[in-house]
């Protein structure tokens, strides 16, 4: 996996916490490790996204956490906002072959191009609140930057 | 065949002092007495989300509604379209007689912006799509951009989808944007999800509609004009497990199964309702339902192809969510309501189309970028 780094993408946007299922938990915790991970069915082979328990391709039961290389292409992207605060929308499709909602950071809105080549970055977003009322504690979200 | 024999739309757009239950009472009565029937003649009811409390329950309640069916099917904006397919299969199933679907919110008087109903901790996907802030325009924003990379659609091209609806708006004195707009003027709007500019998007308003549906046997009774259902589809169309493919709409399938089994074709159309929540929604039907060619939406509605009287497939001839109202922040009521009129030779005179006797109603509902379910209805004007 491609080196990735929670400081190289900042968000003006304040990023919610994500509802984490018992079926996703790997997930997260990986990405809190920097680590971007995909499901992929033992039956059909194939890679899929959101991750989940049955594959969507097939109807498997049986699908296995993998990690993946971390680097795609810009799907498509939509701008809301100006200048360092715009908030980048975007769809990225990993090399894997599978086409996830991330933001883009760390670069201008103008320079952004369908098909450009991006790696994941992790950053910080609010985490789940802790129940005894402590301060929540922060989750990384995958998001993506132009490869330099 | 079903008969819709009843159609009203709310007038209000703000509905400051009326509530949503309220909203849905007032359009129910206006149906009913458009089709010359009362509260008492009606034994299934459909609603969706944006009905309150217990959907049917509570509505059911507040009319005092005695029914022997009921479907609070809820697939957003396009769930009128679904209601009336499903009345049409209750009926000829013979599990009611006379439906009644309403649809009303008041989002502009509680003062709502057009987000996405609050997350339900249960959807799995919302978990890979919260943290990044989907909003309907960016959502929408998305499949624009990926139209234009694909096939060259241009800003000026969506553009013209507004000025058409204004053209219409123009003659319906309770659109909320009345103006007649250029496309200059949708260019020069500001940009709120590039490349999508504030005059891309809809109105956001209140108010609501409603439809009565009966069979062929109770519509010969009733002294309005027949107009009758002949085919519908629905579909939805989402991540597809992450083979995600923006240059298509679920209007795909659900035109195809309409079609089918109406057996018309796309030419035989001479108006269409299409769900304009933003003017990429309207292209993509376009192409979808089969108007034109997958990537000539652009080409097809420039110089105001979409204009009655001018063009060669008048739509949204009240205005549409565009210009006129979205009420409860659903078009799907609204595109019916206005097919009915044409059919029945009601629209207004500057943008009725002559001798109409076949139109079609298309629906999104949810979001295109995400996940949305698309329903297409076809109807048939009888001498």
């Amino acid at each position: 996996m491609k080196s990735a780094v929670s400081t190289a993408g900042s968000s003006a946007r304040s990023i919610p916490a994500p509802v984490v299922l018992e079926e996703t938990l790997a997930y997260w915790e990986a990405a809190n490790g920097q680590r971007l991970l995909v499901k992929r069915c033992t039956v059909c082979k194939r890679v899929h996204f959101y991750p989940r328990d049955i594959c969507p391709h097939c109807g498997g039961v049986d699908t296995v956490w993998e990690a993946v290389s971390g680097s795609g292409i810009l799907y498509s992207y939509c701008v809301m906002g100006h200048g360092p605060d715009a908030h980048i929308m975007a769809l990225v499709t990993l090399d894997e072959g599978v086409t996830m909602m991330s933001n883009i950071v760390g670069c201008e809105a103008k320079a952004l191009r369908i098909g450009m080549r991006l790696r994941v970055v992790f950053v910080s977003g609010a985490g789940k609140p802790n129940r005894d009322g402590s301060p929540a504690q922060v989750q990384l979200v995958p998001m993506f930057t132009p490869m330099a | 065949m079903a008969y819709i024999v009843g159609a009203y739309e709310h007038p209000t757009r703000k509905a400051d002092g009326l509530s949503v239950l309220r909203l849905h009472a007032d359009v129910a009565i206006g149906a009913l007495t458009d089709a010359g029937l009362s509260l008492r003649d009606v034994d299934a009811y459909f609603c969706a989300g944006d009905a309150p409390g217990l959907g049917t329950a509570t509505v059911a309640e507040y009319l005092g509604l005695r029914l022997t069916h009921i479907d609070a099917t809820d697939c957003g904006g396009s769930a009128p379209i679904v209601h009336l397919s499903h009345a049409a299969q209750a009926i000829a199933a013979g599990r009611c007689k006379v439906a009644l679907i309403t649809l009303a919110g008041r989002p502009r008087a509680a003062g709502a912006s057009l987000r996405l109903k609050p997350p339900d901790p249960d959807a799995p996907e919302l978990a890979f799509e919260l943290p990044y802030g989907p909003m309907p325009a960016n959502l929408y924003g998305m499949v624009a951009r990926r139209h234009m990379h694909e096939f060259g659609t241009t800003s000026e091209q969506l553009a013209w989808i507004k000025v058409a609806a204004s053209h219409h708006a123009q003659h319906n004195p309770r659109a909320v944007l009345p103006k007649v707009v250029t496309v200059e003027d949708v260019l020069q709007s500001p940009l709120v999800a590039d490349p999508l500019h504030k005059l891309d998007c809809c109105v956001i308003s209140d108010g609501g509609g409603a439809l009565v549906v009966t069979s062929a046997a109770i519509a010969k009774s009733i002294a309005r004009p027949k107009v009758r259902l002949i085919g519908a589809g629905e579909a939805p169309k989402h991540g597809m497990g992450g083979q995600v493919d923006l240059t298509w709409s679920a209007a795909r399938w659900s035109g195809a199964s309409a079609f089918a089994q109406a057996g018309v074709t796309p030419a035989d159309i001479q108006y269409a309702s299409l769900y304009d929540s933003f003017t990429i929604t309207v292209l993509m039907q376009l192409e979808d339902l089969g108007f034109c060619e997958k990537g000539q939406g652009g080409r097809f509605v420039m110089d105001g192809n979409l204009i009655s009287g001018i063009g060669k497939l008048p739509f949204n001839t009240d205005g549409g969510g565009l210009c006129n109202n979205h009420p409860a922040n659903r078009g799907g009521i609204t595109k019916i309501i206005e097919a009915v009129r044409q059919l029945r030779g009601e629209a207004h005179p500057k943008v009725q189309v002559p001798n109409c006797r076949l139109a079609l109603a298309s629906g999104i509902g949810g979001a295109l970028g995400s996940r949305h379910t698309a329903a297409t209805a076809i109807l048939e004007r009888v001498a």
